[in-house]
């Protein structure tokens, strides 16, 4: 029985859906978590004194521009385009690269205010959330990485291979999640 | 199928070798294996030699509850036996059982040659191996855990538990938990991707169904525990304060969390099971399953309620009358699914002509037990009852009825059923039958006596009891039928040892069997087929076997 290429690439976007159907549950525990604990004292005063809604709100925006930039990417391989294909792949890891940039820079201002892991369920929850987050972003970031590698030693000049969907699929989901945290742990306290 | 494979894999050339090392590479054949036969039998053993250890465990509490007031072992070192043995038994035992019979079968019954993805299922593989490997390593490194095997917080945190213990626990269950997501996904694709042309969804076997299932519910399930692992792990090595009610944190939390995961996790190992039987009850009824749809729909049932039910671990925690009775009645709820699978299978064996083989006396034990087991589950959904009873001996009565009446039993049948296939080799039916009396009496002996032991409120998880009338007595019968259960499992050891060793040769069909895996050679080839027979209804082999009799071609609804 030998599978064709077209089948086996079936089956990888088929796994990596799975895998980010479950890894929605891991963060939905995540949020749920956090949303139980902000609903304590005390706690949306924290969240709208610690965090600065505009310059985590401006990095957000770098964040979603890489899934356009991915997007483009990924039009540009199917078209055979392998010269843009590079390219776009390069900017979505400089964005995502960025993003990880800005939450380092809040994490450092955070823990000068003595805001960390063990300062109390604002920290701790906070950390967690979009410390996992940020994690997931940085995988993202390795294998976009090899797959630019990839794509310069010529392994994506024929149209054939799932990689470049598949990983997108995933590099989505990491957006998607950040769409929704973002909104729950920075925009909300500010709405009531 | 690894024609395309860039990297180069070692992998056997030659037949699978059976259930032996002795070919040209040794053990390093079975270690670098990719193949889905021989990863299926790998987990199969790590499940026996877990089964061993968690024995011994609880070996040595049932030795420390025969008489009142012994002291045998010590509060901390019950604590630490109690909760490796049931956290042995569900994650390593159980749980490899399950996935070794669907890592070896389900590429067979569908007529495929391997998983879809063979280098993530050795992943798998390994990764519930370590898993293991590392919760046991907390003996070494200071303590075992021991705060129980569902781990309730405030006991995790470090200032009731300061052993390095459960840091193992959340480590080596986060390990063995994404192996067990990965060998899910795994399974999805394959059941979904790889069945023979002409197998529909309707004419798929019934296990391959519920492993189809089962694989949803644990890449629904399992999240949560990992989740609420790593933050253990945090709270204990990092100072977060998720559980730390001082902190600000919330001890209910992770109840909310573990039981999320923990109610879908026991139909996890319970679903599977009911696909091992409708396999097997008709096999040895001589007649199709009776309401195949039934069959399954009630599993898709069962797998949407399973998240929904979590609460009634947690009746007595005080979340409000509304709270309880919402989960009171989806917990009653679900009794109805499984009882309809009950019935599907007596229908099935109704008018057949039953062949009392070793696999089909434990199907006819688990519809005993695994009911009996299922009364006793559906008391705890009526709250009034649950108060009286939670934490009692009862409860531990009720899990092993369904973890052992049905998990364990359907498992064993499995054994029976498919070893022949798997090596090449039968198992002696008529020791076989020795096993199983052996086994079904010391099960009954050591729980059917804790359901009024846990009545008479005597609590669980305590290292003693005072000398209460009937407790000694009742307690020395518990230990008794335990010591009978560990010499009936010695039993089943030196059978399979004698089988691998010296057994008689296995037929390719030896009974008489109606799906695809018994077209193959005992035991099947490297390559599982060169080709597979036409697949019309849920019997192909018997269709096969028996044109003018085929299911496809009668005019009756079959199951008449």
């Amino acid at each position: 029985m030998r599978i064709g290429t077209e089948r086996k690439n079936m089956e990888n976007k088929l796994m990596i859906k799975l895998v980010v159907g479950t890894e929605a549950m891991f963060f939905l525990s995540l949020i749920m978590v956090f949303v139980y604990f902000s609903l304590a004292p005390g706690f949306v005063r924290l969240q709208t004194s610690e965090l600065d809604l505009r310059s985590t709100g401006m990095f957000s925006l770098v964040l979603f521009s890489s899934s356009f930039t991915y997007w483009r990417a990924e039009k540009n391989y199917h078209k055979g385009n392998i010269g843009m294909l590079k390219l776009w792949l390069i900017v979505t890891f400089l964005l995502g690269a960025i993003f990880l940039f800005g939450q380092g820079k809040e994490y450092i201002r955070l823990f000068n205010d003595h805001v960390n892991l063990g300062a109390n369920t604002f920290g701790t929850s906070f950390f967690t959330l979009t410390g996992f987050h940020g994690l997931h972003v940085l995988v993202g970031l390795i294998i976009i990485a090899i797959v630019t590698a990839l794509a310069v030693a010529g392994d994506y000049d024929e149209k054939k291979s799932s990689v470049i969907s598949t990983v997108g699929i995933y590099w989505h989901f990491v957006d998607i999640v950040w769409a929704v945290v973002f909104f729950i742990v920075y925009v909300i306290p500010h709405i009531r | 199928m690894s024609e395309e494979t860039d990297l180069n894999v070692p992998e056997p050339t030659q037949s699978i070798p059976g259930l032996g090392v002795s070919n040209n590479q040794g053990l390093l054949q079975w270690i670098s294996s990719v193949d889905h036969k021989q990863i299926g039998i790998m987990y199969l053993w790590l499940s026996l030699l877990f089964l061993v250890i968690g024995g011994i465990e609880i070996m040595l509490v049932r030795t420390q509850l025969a008489v009142p007031n012994n002291d045998f072992l010590g509060p901390e070192a019950y604590n630490q036996l109690f909760t490796m043995h049931g956290t042995t038994m569900i994650f390593f035992v159980l749980t490899p059982a399950i996935f070794g019979f669907a890592t070896y079968f389900v590429p067979l019954m569908i007529g495929a040659n391997d998983m879809a993805f063979p280098r993530l299922n050795a992943l798998s593989f390994w990764m519930t191996f370590f898993g293991g490997f590392l919760l046991y390593f907390s003996f070494l490194a200071g303590g075992a855990p021991d705060a129980g095997w569902f781990n309730y917080a405030p006991l995790n945190q470090y200032n009731y538990s300061s052993s390095p213990g459960i840091n193992y626990y959340c480590s080596g269950l986060l390990l063995s938990g994404i192996g067990t997501v990965t060998a899910s996904v795994n399974f999805i694709v394959t059941i979904l991707k790889y069945r023979v042309n002409d197998m529909g969804l309707k004419q798929m076997p019934l296990f391959v169904w519920m492993i189809l299932i089962n694989s949803f519910l644990v890449l629904a399930a399992f999240p949560s525990l990992n989740a609420a692992l790593v933050m253990v792990l945090l709270d204990r090595q990092l100072h977060a304060h998720f559980f730390n009610a001082v902190g600000g944190g919330s001890a209910i939390l992770w109840q909310h969390l573990f039981w999320l995961f923990g109610h879908p996790e026991v139909y996890i190992l319970i679903l599977p099971i009911f696909g091992i039987f409708s396999e097997i009850f008709p096999v040895f009824s001589r007649k199709p399953i009776f309401g195949y749809g039934f069959v399954v729909g009630s599993g898709i049932a069962i797998a949407l309620l399973a998240f929904g039910v979590w609460v009634h671990h947690m009746f007595a925690t005080g979340l409000g009358n509304t709270v309880n009775n919402f989960f009171a009645a989806s917990s009653l709820l679900i009794g109805v699914p499984t009882g309809v699978k009950i019935f599907n299978w007596l229908a099935t064996m109704w008018g057949g002509s039953i062949k009392f083989s070793v696999a089909m006396l434990f199907g006819i034990a688990f519809l005993v037990e695994f009911t009996i087991g299922g009364l006793s589950g559906v008391s705890f959904a009526i709250v009034p009852i649950d108060w009286q009873l939670t934490d009692t001996y009862y409860v531990v009565a009720h899990l092993h009825y369904v973890f052992i009446g049905g998990s364990l039993f359907g498992l064993l049948s499995g054994l029976f059923y498919w070893f022949p296939k798997m090596s090449g080799r039968v198992l002696d039916e008529r020791s076989g039958r020795w096993f199983f009396w052996l086994f079904v009496v010391g099960f009954n002996t050591t729980f059917l006596v804790q359901h009024a032991l846990g009545a008479m409120g005597m609590a669980r998880r305590v290292y003693t009891y005072p000398d209460l009338p009937g407790w000694g007595i009742l307690n020395f019968i518990s230990t008794a039928g335990g010591f009978l259960m560990a010499i009936a499992v010695g039993l089943l050891i030196y059978i399979l040892v004698r089988a691998v060793r010296s057994g008689s040769k296995a037929e390719n069909d030896p009974w008489d069997a109606n799906t695809l895996e018994w077209t193959t050679t005992s035991p099947p080839n490297l390559k599982n087929f060169e080709q597979v027979i036409p697949v019309k209804s849920t019997r192909p082999f018997r269709d096969y076997k028996r044109p003018d009799d085929a299911d496809w071609n009668r005019k009756e609804e079959y199951g008449k």
